[in-house]
């Protein structure tokens, strides 16, 4: 087998590691199967979003509430840590002796997770405070169910982030440690997709007079 | 050969963030600053989201239409087939009916 062969969609690691390489090519693709599931489950809410948005009651509309420089950063944070998250997948695949480069990038990409978490909260808190809850209206009760639904996603990948360094100080980098960190790669990338998506048809939709 | 590869991955995900963040603050600048009637900028916004997305799966996750043994790409295909009928569905039949009820 050539190290360029493609087993999976995501980093091979063919080229430095083939028993992960050839282990990741069966759970990578059930991981692939649940990444699709919750695609759909954003596909929907995407729908339910798009029906409702100019259903705002009297309440607040969208340019009243949403603050283009606040989401900028967001998006920003976001994409710099996918950037983090692939230069932590290069460490694992070439630095194999030595866990200090994977781990320095891990922890970076949790901490700008962790910046995204703050600022999106900020930003709630913010709306709240303009009146701007789930149930004032059908617009916002959209809003919420499908950016808070993007924030639980994040949340969920800090938390599987600490899990996997806490994994990597006990088991240190063998090949189950690694086929959950390329998982979870996929899953780090994937929410930056869902992001660029809620970007474009809630935030710059919503604020575009 | 490993240094190749290593130059050739790092390049990807330069690549990637390069062309992810510019793409971002193409859209961005648009609405900070409408130069053009809303249903052209919201086309072009819409335009480069999508582009953008394809960006990702390209250069972050590493998706290619390259002939190899890989059903990971059938499936996207298929899953975002059920999306966009999902999607376009729910969006023509509400909106035909919100257009009735009008």
């Amino acid at each position: 087998m050539s190290p360029r062969d493609l087993n999976h969609a995501g980093l091979n690691v063919g080229a430095t590691d083939h028993a992960t390489h050839a282990e990741a090519e069966y759970s990578l693709f059930g991981f692939w199967i649940f990444l699709m599931s919750d695609a759909l489950v954003f596909a929907l809410l995407f729908a339910i979003y798009a029906t409702l948005q100019h259903a705002t009651a009297g309440g607040p509309l969208a340019r009243d509430v949403f603050e283009l420089g606040s989401v900028s950063v967001q998006t920003l944070v976001l994409l710099a840590s996918s950037f983090t998250y692939g230069l932590a997948s290069l460490a694992m695949k070439y630095h194999q002796g030595r866990l200090r480069p994977l781990v320095t990038w891990l922890l970076v990409t949790l901490a700008l997770g962790l910046v995204f978490l703050g600022l999106e909260l900020h930003d709630f808190i913010g709306m709240a405070d303009k009146g701007a809850l789930p149930q004032r209206s059908a617009f916002l009760s959209a809003f919420f169910a499908l950016v808070g639904m993007h924030g639980v996603h994040v949340a969920s990948g800090c938390l599987w982030l600490v899990v996997m360094l806490v994994q990597l100080r006990v088991f240190g980098l063998d090949t189950p440690v690694k086929t959950r960190l390329m998982r979870l790669g996929l899953f780090w990338h994937f929410l930056d997709i869902v992001w660029v998506a809620i970007l474009s048809v809630v935030y710059l939709q919503g604020l575009l007079p | 050969m490993k240094r190749d590869d290593y130059r050739r991955d790092l390049a990807s995900y330069v690549i990637g963030l390069a062309l992810a963040v510019t793409l971002s603050l193409i859209p961005i600048a648009l609405v900070q600053f409408p130069t053009w009637p809303r249903g052209t900028t919201l086309g072009v916004i819409f335009g480069l989201g999508l582009l953008q997305i394809l960006v990702h799966l390209r250069c972050f996750l590493h998706v290619s239409l390259g002939r190899s043994h890989r059903h990971d790409l059938y499936l996207l295909l298929f899953t975002s087939l059920i999306l966009v009928l999902m999607v376009v569905g729910s969006l023509v039949v509400l909106g035909d009916l919100h257009h009735r009820m009008h």
